[in-house]
Formats: structure tokens, C-alpha cells, sequence
């Protein structure tokens, strides 16, 4: 009886508005020379998403405010941005889960183009260089290329990302240095790595193997800190390293 | 395909795979011969009171000397590999980095020449 009270409790907590203080780094290219601080006050309810948040400036307060979103339910991976410090994706954090003082500003790494929107073409470019697609020449038939359960399971936590960047972003190194694949493509290159059903393993061991490669990761951890999907990147991508290390093919 | 896979019959480990592959060992085990130097020169003796006697002493072992000496060779590698990238990352001028990590090598083959003479040849 008493949990369930309790419980009821904290239901009702979470349905009381609370003043939220917001304090997003804006930068519009057009008039600023560099990015400045501004401030809002909003009234929230704990439930609700730190997205929602942004919403209210942008719809009660400040039209001007730009920000990516799109799914608005941690599938698209379009909303990463650095929440209290840390690289979040504004619509899967609620207002309980991060507090009621909010400093928000745009993933570091990549060239801001207006407020929150960084250009993410390096990014998608360092995507593409580690050829993230199944490579297979055999022709398969009519059918489809067959896999165990255990084959599978050996890529199966490098298959969850959504490409959002927070991971890379997220990299000391990444920030330093613009060679730098970053942890998100190799986390892609990963999800083909180890899959059986893969015959470009040797094309992409080398591409990471390359000075811009897997090397230049320093296991700072951030990324796997970062990453919204839980993915394991930093063990992702020592997976890599040793596969370079042992490779004898 | 099989053409692809010929052209790849050279090594597949470069030098970045074995400079990434030594700073794991050696820092492995700089770990503990750091712990057993912190342990003589700060703990058990008073490193303000280090003299040449003392050195002198502990050197008649040569199982000593080989101690000091992997001290100072693996740690001058591992430091001087851990600039190195560090130069790679945060340098971006190719002068300024050429520079640097010629400053880099000279500096820790001098202090590899300096601390190697002085063990083999101190007595």
C-alpha cells in the first residue's frame, strides 16, 4: 500500500511544472563574429524531454533559435548536442533525468553553422571512407545470404548506431585533430569487420590501420560515455586494433 | 576479388600497429618498475638524502643496473612515443611539427646516450 502511494507520489511530482533555466551557446553567421550565451526561463514538467525544452524557446519565446530534430524518439540521431557537458540527444533526456539548470551548446569537433546545427559533412565523410556497406562478390542465388545467430551476435552492438555524432564529437582527439576517422566510423567499420558474410575485411583493416586510423584513439572513453545506444565503442574499436594486430591474412 | 587479395599478401601490421602495441606492453610494465623506484628512492630511503654512495652501493648488483636502466630506456620510449603522437594530433603546421619531433628524438637520444654511459660505466 505504502510503495504504491509512494509511487502515486512521485507520479504526481513528475506532473508539477518546474521553472527550467535554460543557457544555450547561440551563433547566427550572419550577424555574430562568435558564438555568445543567452538565457531562458521556461516552465516544464520533470516528464518532460529536454527537446521539449528547446521547443518552448523556440515556439514561445525566440523564433530565431535553431536546432536539428526529426524523429524526436532517439531513432534518427539528429538532435545530439552537449547537454550539461556532456553529448546527449536532447529528445530521449527528460528534464529529471539532467536538472532543472540546463547549459546547452552545440557537439564540439564540427564547424558550427547556426546555434545547435553543426555541419556534419566531415563526419558523414569519414562515414563513407570506411566503405560502410556489405561487400560480398559471390552471387547469393535467389535467397538471401544466410547467417548463424552466433556469426550475428559477433557485430551485433557495432549494428546499433543511429549516426548521430555524439561519440565522435564527444573525442578529445577528434576535437584536435581533423585526420582523425573518429569513433563513429569505426564503430561502422566494425559493424562489417565481423560480419561472416563480409569478403572487404582486408580493404578495411587497412583503411584503419592507416595513420588516421584506429591508432590515433587514445581510450579516453569518452565516446562510449557518449553514446546514446549503450554501444561499447572504445571495446569496438580496441576489437579492431587487435584484429590489425593479429591479421595474417 | 582474387586480384584484390594478392596485392595484400605484404604485412598488414605498420608501424603505427607496433608503436600502439609496445606503449601497451611497456606501460604495462613501467607500471611496476615505477611502483618499485617510487618505493626505494621515496618510501623506504629519503630522496633528499640520496648520495653517491648510495648509488654506488645499490650498483654492485647489475640486476640493479639492468633495473634503471629498462627504467630509463622504456620510459624515455614510452613518454617520447606519447609526444610524438600527441605532436601528430595538436601540431598542424608541418614545419612546426617537423620541428618539434626532431627536437623530440634529439633530445631523448641524448638522455638515452647520457643515462646508458653512466651505468655501464660507473663504478
Amino acid at each position: 500500500m505504502e510503495t504504491a502511494e509512494a509511487g502515486a507520489q512521485a507520479q504526481d511530482a513528475m506532473m508539477q511544472e518546474v521553472e527550467v533555466h535554460l543557457r544555450i551557446k547561440r551563433f547566427d553567421p550572419d550577424v555574430d563574429k562568435r558564438p555568445h550565451w543567452e538565457e531562458y526561463f521556461v516552465k516544464l514538467k520533470p516528464s518532460d524531454t529536454v527537446l521539449t525544452a528547446l521547443h518552448t524557446v523556440k515556439w514561445t519565446i525566440d523564433g530565431t533559435l535553431s536546432f536539428r530534430r526529426s524523429c524526436a524518439h532517439g531513432v534518427c540521431g539528429s538532435d545530439a548536442m552537449m547537454i550539461n557537458g556532456v553529448n546527449r540527444l536532447g529528445c530521449v533526456n527528460l528534464i529529471s533525468d539532467v536538472g532543472t539548470s540546463l547549459v546547452i551548446e552545440p557537439v564540439r569537433g564540427l564547424p558550427v553553422i547556426k546555434d545547435l546545427v553543426v555541419d556534419m559533412e566531415p563526419f558523414f565523410a569519414q562515414y563513407r571512407s570506411v566503405m560502410p556497406y556489405l561487400i560480398n562478390a559471390d552471387d547469393p542465388g535467389y535467397t538471401e545470404r544466410r547467417q548463424s545467430p552466433e556469426d550475428r551476435a559477433r557485430f551485433d552492438d557495432t549494428t546499433k548506431c543511429i549516426l548521430c555524432g555524439a561519440c565522435s564529437t564527444s573525442c578529445p582527439v577528434y576535437w584536435a585533430n581533423d585526420q582523425y576517422v573518429g569513433p563513429a566510423a569505426i564503430v561502422n567499420a566494425h559493424r562489417f569487420i565481423f560480419d561472416s558474410r563480409d569478403q572487404a575485411r582486408a580493404e578495411r583493416l587497412e583503411i584503419m590501420n592507416q595513420k588516421s586510423g584506429v591508432w590515433r584513439c587514445r581510450t579516453a572513453f569518452n565516446c562510449t560515455d557518449a553514446c546514446p545506444r549503450g554501444i561499447k565503442v572504445t571495446e569496438a574499436i580496441e576489437e579492431v586494433k587487435r584484429a590489425i594486430l593479429y591479421d595474417r591474412s | 576479388m582474387a586480384q584484390a587479395l594478392s596485392s595484400r599478401q605484404r604485412s598488414r601490421q605498420n608501424f603505427e600497429t607496433w608503436a600502439w602495441f609496445f606503449m601497451r606492453i611497456s606501460g604495462l610494465i613501467l607500471f611496476f618498475l615505477a611502483l618499485v623506484h617510487m618505493f626505494i628512492m621515496h618510501i623506504e630511503n629519503d630522496v633528499t638524502q640520496t648520495t653517491v654512495a648510495f648509488v654506488a652501493k645499490r650498483w654492485q648488483n647489475p640486476w640493479w643496473r639492468l633495473f634503471d636502466w629498462l627504467l630509463l630506456s622504456l620510459g624515455l620510449l614510452h613518454g617520447g612515443n606519447g609526444l610524438r603522437v600527441v605532436i601528430d594530433d595538436y601540431v598542424k603546421r608541418a614545419s612546426s611539427r617537423t620541428f618539434l619531433k626532431a627536437t623530440l628524438y634529439s633530445v631523448a637520444a641524448a638522455l638515452f646516450l647520457l643515462g646508458t654511459i653512466t651505468i655501464l660505466t660507473f663504478r
